[in-house]
């Protein structure tokens, strides 16, 4: 479990103390949370080390509420590039020394700072504006004169001259509500500018109102593929924070279901991946499989995709009669259909040529990044929460942590399918033990966490999914955040698609397997 | 519409086209000669195959899609509905299911996808949040359900809607569809409604 005390670096201090923690060797920026303190603005960041595992959580703050301004890390983490970006968006607070101070998810021409305590949400202030939206070719960048005077600088993203194509919002191979925009060199990518907001729906500073039972309702809706893992992540950080016990019982219950929303999850990804290259047929062999899942998760949470199943203290409802036959059956029917899948897709020689080579990201960049899971043991980092901080009953049980070193589409494709197998390897060692004992706690009927703050981590479908939230000892959070898995991949995707061919950004897009609802919240 | 000349035709009277008796004997004449006649209203078959041929765009912006997505694989295989033709480019489709929530930012892209969507166009507002904003109505960003910015035709509760429901809306549009006059009005081009007019 990570520390939860935070050590306060002083502005003028921030920049260089950041940069001696880099050089200590916490190269991992888990995440970086905007926060309004009321009387100050600044950020919260937590740091892990890969080499030592060690965690340290900082933050920083500022007074003027009118100009706050903080140094930029972005220089030290790749990561910080899009997070800062998305807190001035939020909090207006303007980065010095950022390349890029564009708002990341809202337009520009919106009033306010939506997650700063203040904020007028009237629908007079920001009605629908149904104009189209300016696209800029041109960001601010805030940078400090020699006599310590804030310039404000034009940074060029796109030149006159530049042959500039857009891709999405609307458009099937982004998988969702996503826009890039590519410069090209002929067919040779040479710059690439995510364009995200769209699916924005501002969950953060709903679950400030809401109560904490509440909150749970909204992160199945966030990355809807790992629908079980959110919001075990949120139950678990309250549950630590407010001290509630959970039994063995919940905990086999809850892990089994994750690893099979996990396998849900990867073989979306491989009808998905299969469907936009073209492979139609491998669509249709996912999907089938697919339905056999939602049919277990149906039969014991009621709900298909959106299953509601994870409560403070527990579960939502016992495991239906026929569970642990239904999963078992399914195990045994999964197998061979896996080899199938290989045989179809896999070996086939044109899946291999689109995949193999293309899309590389290095290990120093995928931790620069902070792209966890397939994506980032596909470069060799082995960064599976599971491992690193186990919950659940992930130390009770035998599994490998699948890891490539080649960094490509094919590796990030490979991880996944194996992974398929490693967690049904999990689910054969416990679907038979489920211990005896309740699958709720009793609560009281309000919870409150005691003030302070409060981080925990799942391996989520696709990466680490974090829970930050920060306590006043009321019944709903002061601040709710969620580390995003899907935020660090396409911050990632300019530096991957970088070189690569235009029809091959399909290919990287879909190994990626980001989903947008995850990136915008 | 201005209306066509009366076309010269020399077997028969004009008024007789409207006349069904007439049509009936003429029919059973043919019938009896060996001939296959059937009559019928063209109308009827427009709106016959164009209720079963409804070619829906691919946009989805949130767990619905995923959804529509499970209705178009193999289990609930919409293609027995002549829904399985997703069509890439609003130019080509015929319906615009809106999966999913729609924000302040998307609303103006949504608009201008139904915009370039060519004549006779559908909307469905598929879950909670198309419909009404669902649980996101409180936000800040979220768009107070699809209806205040496109007309819509068929709304579909659920969050997310199951596939059967999905299903049964879109049996719901064809329906719509099947007693409308495609040569009497519907291809004619309604006038806008207020708020879709530019101010």
């Amino acid at each position: 479990m990570i520390s939860n005390e935070i050590i306060a670096i002083p502005v003028a201090e921030y920049h260089d103390r950041m940069q001696q923690l880099r050089n200590e060797g916490y190269d991992f920026l888990e995440s970086l949370t905007g926060m309004d303190w009321g009387d100050s603005l600044g950020v919260v960041c937590h740091l892990e080390s890969t080499t030592t595992g060690a965690h340290i959580v900082v933050k920083t703050a500022t007074e003027d509420r009118e100009h706050p301004e903080l140094p930029t890390v972005s220089d030290i983490w790749k990561a910080a590039e899009l997070n800062e970006r998305e807190v001035y968006g939020f909090f207006g607070v303007r980065f010095v020394g950022h390349p890029d101070m564009r708002r990341l998810f809202l337009r520009e021409d919106w009033v306010g700072y939506p997650l700063r305590k203040d904020y007028d949400a009237s629908p007079e202030v920001n009605p629908v504006r149904m104009t189209n939206e300016e696209t800029l070719d041109s960001t601010p960048t805030y940078q400090l004169n020699a006599d310590g005077k804030l310039e404000e600088k034009v940074n060029v993203i796109f030149e006159d001259g530049e042959y500039v194509i857009n891709i999405g919002p609307q458009h099937p191979a982004t998988h969702g509500v996503l826009r890039f925009r590519v410069s090209l060199e002929g067919e040779i990518i040479k710059k690439l500018d995510v364009n995200c907001g769209y699916i924005h729906r501002g969950i953060e500073k709903m679950c400030e109102s809401l109560t904490y039972p509440q909150t749970l309702a909204l992160t199945d809706r966030l990355d809807y593929l790992a629908a079980m893992h959110n919001r075990h992540a949120l139950c678990m950080c309250i549950e630590q924070a407010a001290g509630i016990e959970v039994s063995d019982r919940v905990q086999y219950i809850r892990t089994i279901m994750d690893e099979l929303q996990r396998i849900d999850s990867h073989l979306l990804f491989f009808s998905c991946l299969c469907m936009d290259l073209g492979a139609l047929t491998a669509f249709f062999y996912g999907f089938r499989d697919r339905e056999k899942i939602l049919d277990i998760f149906e039969g014991t949470c009621g709900g298909r995709l959106i299953l509601n199943y994870n409560t403070i203290g527990g579960v939502q409802a016992d495991i239906a009669p026929d569970f642990v036959r239904k999963v078992k059956e399914f195990i045994a029917y999964l197998r061979p259909q896996l080899k199938e899948y290989h045989d179809v897709f896999t070996n086939n020689v044109i899946a291999r040529q689109r995949l193999t080579g293309v899309g590389v990201l290095s290990r120093e960049d995928a931790i620069s990044f902070g792209a966890t899971g397939a994506t980032g043991r596909a470069a060799g980092w082995a960064c599976d929460v599971r491992k690193r901080m186990p919950y659940g009953v992930y130390d009770r049980v035998d599994f490998r942590e699948v890891l490539f070193t080649e960094g490509d589409c094919f590796a990030r494709y490979m991880v996944r399918m194996e992974e398929i197998e490693e967690s049904m390897r999990i689910i054969e060692q416990l679907i038979d033990n489920i211990p005896e004992g309740p699958y709720q706690t009793k609560t009281k009927p309000v919870i409150r966490i005691p003030e302070g703050s409060y981080y925990a981590a799942v391996e989520a479908s696709r990466g680490e999914f974090g829970v930050f939230i920060e306590s006043r000892g009321d019944k709903s959070p002061y601040r709710m955040k969620f580390r995003s898995t899907g935020l660090p991949l396409v911050s990632a995707i300019g530096t991957i698609a970088r070189g690569a061919k235009i029809a091959d950004l399909i290919a990287i897009g879909g190994t990626l397997d980001y989903v947008v609802p995850d990136i915008d919240r | 519409m201005e209306m066509m000349k009366k076309p010269q035709i020399k077997s028969m009277k004009y008024e007789d086209f409207k006349d069904n008796e007439t049509l009936e004997k003429m029919a059973a004449e043919l019938r009896a000669g060996g001939t296959n006649v059937v009559v019928g209203c063209l109308d009827e078959m427009i709106e016959w195959g164009r209720s079963n041929s409804l070619w829906p765009l691919t946009f989805a912006t949130s767990c619905c899609g995923i959804e529509f997505m499970a209705v178009g694989a193999a289990r609930y295989d919409f293609a027995r509905f002549g829904f399985e033709v997703t069509r890439a480019s609003p130019r080509q489709a015929d319906i615009i299911m809106v999966a999913g929530t729609i924000t302040h930012k998307m609303a103006p892209v949504l608009r201008r996808l139904y915009d370039q969507m060519a004549d006779p166009k559908y909307v469905v507002a598929v879950g909670g949040c198309a419909v009404s904003g669902g649980p996101f109505r409180k936000s800040y960003h979220v768009v107070q359900g699809v209806d205040t910015i496109l007309p819509v035709d068929v709304y579909i509760p659920g969050c997310p809607p199951r596939p059967e429901a999905l299903l049964y809306g879109m049996m719901q549009l064809q329906r719509k569809v099947k007693v409308e006059r495609f040569l009497g009005g519907v291809n004619r081009k309604e006038p806008k409604p207020d708020y879709l007019k530019e101010k």
